[in-house]
């Protein structure tokens, strides 16, 4: 027998006051991932060729590699939070749910970090 | 208890598609596919940082045709996503939400994405922008 009122039951836990900045986060990185992409792709289409010593110049110029951390890091946020929306919209089992969410945010910023690692690591040069 | 067997609602199946609802699910698709390439793009850094070799090994995958039709679909998604977000953008600021303005903007952001993919494909394949 539960000893809350039938109020409580209709409110449940209630809000988690959170919604509000998941949506602001996403139009957010959203915004700054408009120039950030246009960037990526320009950069790479306009060398002339994609091989390893026009990639590593392109990386070990200072503003390429702010930029790309940049767009590392707002990606990433950003495919994490409609990743999260689209598991928790179509997962109905709560333990695959659960583990899905938790297995999508620490490997994210795991391959966010490698990602940035690997472009610091080429920036600084050997 | 009684809430688990309420009916689910809607039944997509049962709704005709259009271009509005149809844009809607490959906005996520787009989404989920370009999450994938964003792990990729995190593979090709780590490629690039470790050496030549590896780069090469790697290289090699991405030039050749399955690889070229891989990166071809994320520059189309990504192109997608891209235009359809900016659309996105607008309607939380309340602009274009009248329905023949989304239908619009719907029709225009699939003509840009496929656009913008060809322009990138000739880009790509000239060598210079």
């Amino acid at each position: 027998m539960s000893l809350s009122t039938p109020l409580a039951k209709a409110r449940g836990l209630g809000s988690a006051k959170s919604g509000t900045h998941h949506w602001i986060a996403q139009r957010l990185t959203a915004i700054a991932l408009i120039p950030l992409c246009i960037w990526f792709v320009f950069s790479l289409v306009s060398m002339t060729e994609l091989n390893y010593q026009m990639a590593i110049d392109w990386i070990q110029s200072p503003l390429s590699a702010i930029f790309l951390l940049l767009f590392i890091i707002a990606m990433f946020h950003h495919a994490q939070l409609g990743m999260q929306v689209v598991i928790e919209d179509y997962i109905d089992c709560k333990v695959i749910k659960i583990t899905g969410l938790v297995l999508l945010k620490l490997v994210s910023f795991f391959a966010a970090l490698a990602a940035a690692t690997a472009v610091l690591k080429i920036y600084l040069g050997p | 208890m009684a809430t688990d067997n309420r009916p689910l609602s809607p039944h997509l199946q049962i709704y005709k598609p259009q271009l509005t609802s149809v844009l809607s699910i490959v906005h996520r698709g787009t989404g989920v596919f370009l999450t994938i390439g964003a792990f990729f793009l995190t593979c090709w850094l780590l490629a690039l940082a470790d050496g030549p070799e590896l780069f090469a090994r790697l290289q090699a995958h991405l030039t050749s045709w399955y690889g070229q039709i891989l990166v071809y679909a994320f520059v189309f998604s990504l192109y997608f996503h891209l235009c359809n977000g900016i659309r996105h953008l607008f309607w939380d600021v309340g602009l274009g939400l009248d329905i023949d303005v989304v239908y619009k903007t719907g029709y225009t952001v699939v003509a840009a994405s496929v656009i913008f993919t060809l322009l990138t494909l000739c880009l790509a394949a000239g060598g210079m922008a």
